[in-house]
């Protein structure tokens, strides 16, 4: 069995559908790239798998469980650590507290995040939301590794970020990929970057899996089809 | 050294000092009205962890207040008459040992918060505040038409209680009580504010959804804040009982709860040391104006107004600017 699997997930937000049927599988340690245009269904399925949003069909399993009926809060506990859309740190506390207020036991403390995002250790007592973007993208990273998740979510982690800034997001996803045992789900819209740690790939078009194959089967002609404007 | 941190130290030596210069100027009533602020200040602080930290507008925390009040007044009045508070299955007699006391009233007050947190952190905004103000105004009747414990009346207790190795009927010595209980108080909160679990509930007051995406459940984190917290106001109420060696229902009116809130709200919401500011600001106010006019309410009112309307920090926001809420 799969280490998460998504099988014809529906969902709606009150009388609007937004998913169609999500099928996705990801394997331990493993890196899934989530694509598709904006609007279809990228986010709704992240907000389902962190169960922030309730699925209406289809089946959910994570690490061997069925996790539909967990609230959110157990979802977490079960290793899923998500870094939200929009980064969302908590503003008005510093970056150790942000840290330290998610911290769950594991090999994940301060002091590796910090190793990890260097700028984090530099800014330890300065309140989050007088950070810059791209240290706040950091903060929201490493806020969900200090939970110590089996399998991190990462939605739009590059977004609105300047280029050199994004390097660095991605050589952090690189070296969580080479030096670590974590499973990651990545929803970005750079393609290239995406090739470089990507294992394999789900393309969502209106609310269903449209294609989900091996990163290197992604072709200029699948590319074109669904992500192409 | 941070401009809180100085204000902080200024504050927390304006009671003792007021105190001591009473004492020096053989003023006990002065020395009593410090006592009161102490204690009224403690309230505050209990308050202060919901209100503040969690962002739970609880407008019952009279409930805590008066169960405090009326563990003391009923444990002390069984004391007094020797007549034992239960006989079976097992006795229970009266006592007159403050510690005593003060655990009754602490572990009542939190089994109560357990109860009425439980119930009311299911609502929110609004419905919090009118549910919490129920289970307030469900107490106040409940000891009104309760005549084993004087009812309307209320009950004086003749004797102030004891505490070991103590002359508690000193006013000064029984100050020092009450200010090194809400100095360890303060203490544990300034702690609570900064461990994890006081970050956590911080974040849940700021975004819930967020702070279960990272395993944590607001529901808990509140409901651990609110037991926390009434459990603190109602050693307050203990000790209040005991300054007036008499406590009554008004003890547990809704009017309580607000006061209490005027405290946390002139002083400053969610700063350690707000609830102590407002109500010394509070006792000096209801002492100055009080002897000018019967009405002093109104220009309490008219303050409380300036300082939500211009200064919402409160007197510590003001003075120490407000840049962070927290240490």
């Amino acid at each position: 069995m799969s280490f998460l699997t998504l099988d014809g997930i529906t969902a709606s937000y009150g009388p609007t559908q937004a998913l169609f049927g999500v099928d996705l599988t990801l394997e331990a340690g493993e890196v899934c790239a989530l694509m598709g245009r904006n609007g279809m269904g990228k986010s709704s399925t992240i907000k389902v798998i962190c169960r922030l949003l309730k699925h209406s069909g289809g089946t959910l399993t994570f690490d061997g469980r069925d996790i539909a009926s967990l609230p959110a809060y157990k979802a977490a506990r079960a290793g899923l650590g998500l870094v939200p859309e929009g980064r969302r740190c908590f503003g008005p506390l510093t970056v150790h507290e942000n840290l330290h207020a998610a911290a769950r036991p594991g090999e994940w403390d301060f002091a590796r995040v910090c190793k990890l995002f260097p700028r984090l250790g530099e800014r330890r007592d300065q309140v989050a939301a007088s950070l810059s973007g791209g240290e706040q993208q950091m903060l929201a990273i490493g806020r969900a590794l200090m939970t110590n998740p089996t399998l991190l979510i990462l939605d739009e982690a590059t977004e609105g970020l300047a280029p050199v800034v994004r390097q660095e997001i991605w050589a952090a996803v690189a070296s969580l990929k080479r030096d670590t045992g974590l499973s990651l789900l990545v929803v970005d819209k750079s393609l290239a970057e995406l090739r470089q740690v990507a294992d394999r790939a789900v393309i969502l078009e209106r609310g269903r899996t449209v294609w989900a194959d091996r990163m290197d089967a992604l072709d200029r002609g699948v590319a074109d089809t669904y992500l192409g404007v | 050294m941070r401009r809180e941190t100085l204000l902080n130290i200024v504050l927390f030596a304006l009671l003792p000092a007021t105190a001591l210069a009473a004492w020096m100027l053989d003023e006990p009533f002065i020395i009593t009205l410090a006592t009161k602020a102490a204690i009224l200040a403690l309230a505050g602080v209990g308050l202060n962890i919901a209100l503040g930290l969690g962002g739970l507008i609880s407008f019952g925390h009279a409930a805590f207040f008066g169960l405090g009040g009326y563990a003391m007044g009923i444990l002390a009045s069984h004391a007094q008459s020797y007549a034992p508070l239960m006989e079976s299955p097992f006795l229970i007699e009266g006592t007159k040992s403050m510690p005593v006391i003060w655990l009754v009233a602490i572990v009542t007050s939190a089994l109560a918060a357990l109860a009425i947190g439980a119930l009311s952190l299911r609502t929110s905004g609004v419905y919090f505040i009118m549910v919490t103000l129920a289970f307030g105004q469900m107490l106040f009747y409940f000891t009104i038409s309760w005549p084993a414990y004087g009812g309307e009346d209320g009950l004086s207790i003749y004797v102030r209680n004891g505490f070991p190795g103590l002359n508690t009927l000193d006013p000064l010595t029984f100050f020092g009580v009450a200010f090194a209980v809400l100095a360890l108080v303060l203490w544990g909160a300034g702690r609570l504010a900064k461990s994890a679990f006081g970050l956590a509930l911080s974040a849940a007051r700021q975004n819930p959804e967020r702070v279960e995406t990272v395993g944590l459940a607001p529901y808990r984190l509140r409901l651990v804040a609110f037991v926390i917290s009434g459990a603190i106001t109602g050693l307050a109420g203990a000790l209040f009982a005991d300054l007036n060696r008499f406590v009554s229902p008004t003890m547990f009116s809704w009017q309580t709860s607000g006061e209490i809130m005027v405290f946390v709200i002139l002083g400053g919401v969610g700063r350690l040391f707000g609830p102590v500011a407002g109500a010394a600001l509070f006792i000096l106010l209801e002492h100055v104006l009080g002897g000018l006019s019967e009405f002093w309410h109104i220009y309490l009112g008219l303050i409380l107004l300036l300082v939500v309307l211009f200064a919402r920090g409160g007197i510590v926001g003001t003075i120490a600017g407000r840049e962070v809420a927290h240490d």
